[in-house]
């Protein structure tokens, strides 16, 4: 076979011929995105775990030396901020995750057995996924103003009197407000992919469950859910790969502040390297967060990829 | 028959179940509303007379609706003049940019993602799985983390500030999230198709643009879209790469829009808007494919 394709390859009178030995074909054609990827991800990448072993700041022009792990020791031991911005940050990313995903099956549940109007639930359902983070960011900066904002506004007309609720500026409810915006903006795209799933789901299973008289519980336990798996593994892994998304949505309600009391570990590289201009600093506080986000992606991707290299991992 | 059969034990089961069904329509509804509401509520505030957005006691039923902020967005003459900011908006310059790096790093990402799918989901290589790997990682990347050595690099070779650069960078970070989605549909389409087309006479080359890329279009859509939507809406590495409106896009002009006139929140909700409607209809234009290109990789596990 390989040999007459070659030999079919050269003799080819259509007129998209690539005269490549077919052994070289592969990597040529990834060329072009590893190119890409090379210099906008790769090089950057190297220059920036440079720059966090040194004393860059913004001034330093080619002044600057080299401090080995100085940086990262810094941040990890002498910095009071940084445990208080890292613990912030699981406790954030675990609360919206497990949020997300909850809220997301209960409500595919509900859009997979309601009787109409599906499609137009599904419409209403993307809204969401069109708006840019900093766009969520901007609009529920603008819900929880205290002065003006919608959810003050419908305190005020429910009950009768002026709340003037400081939503972004008190601790904990600065930490709900951001919350609730993630929470809008990312369950959406879970119930799209886990409805999707429900409605792919094979029908017989469950027609022998209700002739055995088994309950709605015991059904989605036992049928729903690992039949979903798949479906779960999906969504997470695509959620993995932009939980950093949630920079561009606290970056536009709070800045991380008042008072760092908002702070993530996104906002806070960019309070370290853009704000406070430590470049070194800044690179490494992004190198760690980097860790984090793969770290976090390997946790919720390592599923899909097992399922999609199944079978290829033996023969390599 | 067995179609009347199955549509009357249906019936039976709504019967019997009639309240459940109904409590949870309502409910899937009152909570589509709450996750409608605040779009909604953008849109309609762009729209509303100026004297009722910020009025207290809160109007919540409009009386009438204006077009003013669209007007003075672009410029035009008002009764009113400008936001209460000083000075023009740029908004024309921001939507060239943002459409201009939208298409065009969108259509290299499907170009060289979709060759990398392809190579991906039909050949066997050394070092297939790290780059793999590789491909995946350089997407987890947050764009913050990136942001500041960017900066320095394109201040030194001089892409900062300039759509090119934009262009090359959102090109990359979307070719990963590409090659993912198209892997996934190019080994849903089984190879014996393009076996049979070399056995006929075609190049490797003819079989992948001929067979098996007319099949995997509703792939490409999905990746498009997502391409896109990146593009259109990223801020961490825009804010930072773009310093003017030679080359600022709508979302880092979002928030400078904000940062500094807090309180225009009508001149805001013109602007997302103006953002929101490419979005919408690109969206709306592939959702089939959307949810396709979503859900490919699962469906074959």
């Amino acid at each position: 076979m390989t040999v007459q394709a070659q030999r079919q390859d050269i003799v080819s009178k259509k007129g998209f011929s690539l005269q490549l030995p077919e052994r070289h074909l592969p990597i040529t054609l990834l060329l072009p995105s590893i190119i890409f990827i090379a210099l906008v991800v790769g090089l950057p990448m190297l220059y920036s775990l440079y720059l966090s072993f040194t004393d860059y700041t913004l001034t330093s022009g080619s002044n600057f030396h080299f401090v080995g792990l100085e940086n990262y020791k810094h941040l990890l031991f002498d910095d009071p901020m940084f445990w208080k911005v890292f613990g912030r940050t699981i406790l954030f990313i675990t609360l919206a995750v497990n949020l997300e995903f909850l809220l997301g099956l209960g409500i595919a549940q509900l859009m997979a057995r309601a009787i109409r109007g599906q499609s137009l639930a599904r419409t209403l359902m993307m809204m969401p996924m069109m708006f840019a983070p900093i766009l969520v960011g901007l609009q529920f900066k603008w819900f929880f103003n205290a002065q003006v904002g919608l959810v003050n506004n419908i305190l005020y007309t429910i009950t009768g009197t002026a709340h003037l609720i400081p939503w972004l500026i008190e601790k904990n409810l600065g930490f709900i407000s951001i919350l609730v915006a993630e929470i809008w903006m990312s369950t959406p795209f879970m119930v799209i992919i886990l409805e999707a799933g429900i409605l792919s789901l094979p029908q017989e299973p469950f027609e022998a469950a209700d002739i055995d008289g088994a309950s709605g519980w015991q059904k989605f336990q036992l049928l729903t859910l690992p039949m979903l798996m798949p479906f779960v593994y999906t969504a997470m892994a695509i959620r993995s790969l932009d939980i950093a998304r949630a920079y561009d949505v606290v970056s536009i309600m709070t800045g991380g502040g008042p008072a760092n009391r908002t702070e993530l570990i996104w906002t806070y590289v960019n309070r370290l390297a853009f704000t406070g201009q430590q470049f070194a600093m800044g690179s490494a506080m992004s190198y760690i967060t980097v860790i984090f986000s793969f770290i976090f992606t390997y946790m919720l991707f390592q599923n899909v990829l097992k399922s999609r290299w199944a079978g290829e991992m033996g023969e390599l | 028959m067995n179609t009347t059969n199955e549509t009357s034990s249906l019936k039976k089961r709504f019967r019997r179940n009639r309240w459940k069904y109904i409590f949870s329509d309502v409910l899937l509804w009152f909570i589509l509303l709450l996750f409608f509401i605040p779009a909604l509520w953008i849109i309609l505030t762009s729209i509303r007379i100026r004297s009722e957005i910020n009025a207290f006691p809160p109007v919540w039923i409009p009386t009438g609706f204006s077009f003013d902020s669209f007007k003075i967005l672009f410029g035009m003459p008002t009764p009113e003049g400008a936001f209460g900011l000083g000075g023009e908006i740029p908004v024309i310059s921001y939507a060239r940019n943002s459409v201009i790096v939208a298409l065009v790093s969108t259509t290299f990402a499907l170009i060289f993602g979709t060759l990398a799918g392809y190579v991906f989901s039909r050949f066997r290589f050394k070092g297939k799985n790290g780059l793999y790997l590789g491909l995946m990682l350089a997407r987890a990347i947050p764009g913050i983390a990136l942001s500041l050595p960017l900066f320095i690099v394109f201040a030194r070779i001089r892409l900062s500030d300039t759509i090119l650069g934009l262009v090359v960078t959102y090109s990359a970070l979307n070719i990963p999230f590409t090659a993912w989605l198209m892997d996934g549909f190019f080994r849903a389409i089984p190879k014996e198709l393009d076996e049979a087309a070399r056995i006929d006479g075609c190049s490797l080359w003819g079989a992948f643009i001929h067979v098996s890329l007319p099949l995997a279009l509703p792939g490409v859509a999905a990746a498009g879209i997502f391409a896109f939507l990146t593009s259109w809406n990223e801020f961490a590495l825009a804010g930072i790469i773009t310093r003017t409106p030679a080359s600022r896009t709508f979302p880092p002009a979002l928030f400078e829009f904000t940062g500094q006139f807090v309180s225009d929140w009508r001149g805001m909700t013109a602007m997302s808007v103006l953002m929101l409607i490419p979005a919408v209809i690109f969206v709306a234009l592939v959702q089939r494919q959307l949810l396709e290109g979503l859900t490919s990789g699962a469906t074959k596990g």
